[in-house]
């Protein structure tokens, strides 16, 4: 016959707190914060304080978890349910002074308390990066890369604008930016990280400016400086991988000679009028800069856009062209454009390769070559046009 | 023939023409005719010792012809003779 206990079997609710009142009363100390979901979701985030017992292995591990079962102890899910039960679970057990989280970890969230990420990209990030972190090819470990690594840009004009924006947007974590000039109008036809309101502001500052509103991830270095062999060296010793948007061939060179003495790599474009170039120079992987044009064309061959004009949408092709090396040098995926040069065509809308091989005889990356001091970077002895500078 | 792929630079030369059909059984001898046709590209291309320019990167299809022979290259029917100096741009 049935006793009375078995049809005593209304317990009482179990006490649910909002998420606001579980934090003020975790703050207060002497509360021990129970986290019963998987192993997987502890690690995207969790309550700062809460300790993993998943739901079945609660009977296990509580003991060690909540020693003292007079205790206040709270609990939480990810919206509420598995936590409760858990909760019912150790008041069978003996726990005098349990709670639940209502809503669990989502509703928390969603009244903007605090979480803490054990490893990886944070909620927000993991929202932000969501369409890399897809791609099989990329994913969390991709994007944690790109999170990490530090570019430099050398100049934020043409090239280096919108380099700059894509990386940033991609959240490589660390760029620096080298540019001594300031916004002008005439740039704003295609150096689109620059505005109206910035003309007149130095063009590093201008862009640390966008990118610290389009990606708070990003930490911005300004450069404002021109390089030169005086400063090269200690500028590009903290990156990874150096973007080439030089206007000048002195400073291409220059560029060329320390990277490969530092063993950087350096993703280098050009544009001009209807044209662009881009190759990938990772030095004794493949050529160099000098492998490719081991003397640099007197004035007449080497126009500036400022004489000739470039069609602006040449920037940004070009400059895009640059961040898609980058990004996959930093991920380290696909196939990149070392030995192999790159032509567009904007006006017949082609594209055309040429082979770069590694000239044994290079005089920077050759297999003979002398390390030169850094006073003689950049240099040629047998070029007199070059003191121009 | 061969076609010769000319670039930016050298198009006021060549009355803006972007490619120039040129006949020749080394890659030096369609230069060569390329200058006869359009004179103002000789300076740009060769230096004073009948060689090449340092400065001017030539390819015969997709290979710099300094990694073949030089000037003295061979070209077919149909092949392309790519002509590109460094570009670099600017302000």
């Amino acid at each position: 016959m049935a006793t009375g206990a078995d049809t005593e079997q209304v317990k009482a609710p179990i006490e649910e707190i909002e998420p606001f009142e579980a934090s003020e009363e975790i703050e207060g100390g002497d509360v021990v914060l129970i986290d019963t979901r998987e192993p997987h979701e502890y690690q995207e985030s969790h309550l700062e304080g809460g300790k993993l017992v998943p739901p079945g292995l609660l009977g296990d591990e509580i003991a060690a978890a909540a020693p003292d079962k007079s205790a206040r102890t709270i609990l939480y899910c990810r919206s509420g349910s598995r936590s409760t039960k858990a909760a019912e679970q150790m008041r069978t057990l003996g726990y005098e002074d349990v709670a639940s989280v209502a809503g669990g970890i989502l509703a928390w969230q969603e009244q903007g308390l605090p979480v803490v990420a054990t490893e990886g990209l944070s909620p927000e990030q993991r929202d932000r990066y969501s369409r890399h972190t897809l791609l099989p090819e990329v994913g969390v470990e991709g994007q944690l890369k790109m999170l990490n690594a530090k570019v430099l840009l050398v100049g934020a004009g043409g090239l280096g604008a919108p380099t700059a924006l894509y990386l940033a947007a991609a959240g490589i974590g660390t760029l620096g930016l080298v540019d001594d000039d300031v916004v002008d109008a005439s740039n704003l036809q295609r150096q689109v990280i620059h505005n109206t309101e910035r003309i007149g502001v130095p063009k590093t500052e201008s862009a640390r400016l966008t990118i610290e509103a389009l990606n708070p991830d990003v930490d911005v270095v300004e450069h404002r400086t021109r390089l030169d062999a005086s400063n090269i060296l200690e500028i590009l010793e903290g990156y990874d991988v150096i973007v080439d948007g030089a206007d000048n061939f002195p400073t291409r060179y220059l560029l060329n000679d320390a990277s490969v003495r530092l063993r950087k790599p350096v993703v280098s474009a050009s544009i001009l009028s209807f044209d662009g170039q881009i190759s990938t120079f990772v030095p004794f992987e493949g050529p160099c800069y000098r492998c490719l044009y081991p003397t640099p064309p007197p004035a007449e061959l080497a126009p500036s856009c400022s004489a000739n004009g470039v069609l602006g949408v040449m920037a940004g092709t070009m400059g895009l062209l640059q961040a898609n090396e980058v990004l996959k040098l930093v991920i380290g995926i696909g196939e990149s454009l070392i030995g192999r040069l790159l032509l567009f065509e904007a006006l017949s809308t082609r594209f055309t390769e040429l082979k770069v091989r590694r000239d044994p005889d290079c005089p920077i990356c050759g297999e003979d070559a002398p390390e030169i001091p850094p006073g003689e970077m950049g240099k040629f002895p047998d070029y007199e046009l070059f003191c121009a500078g | 023939m061969a076609t010769v792929r000319i670039p930016p630079v050298l198009r006021p030369q060549t009355g803006g023409a972007s490619e120039v059909e040129a006949g020749g059984s080394t890659v030096g001898e369609v230069l060569r005719a390329l200058a006869g046709e359009h004179p103002e590209t000789e300076a740009q291309l060769f230096g004073g010792d009948d060689d090449l320019n340092r400065y001017v990167n030539v390819y015969l299809n997709d290979e710099d012809v300094r990694v073949l022979d030089g000037l003295d290259t061979p070209v077919s029917d149909g092949d392309t003779v790519v002509i590109l100096p460094a570009m670099a741009g600017g302000s």
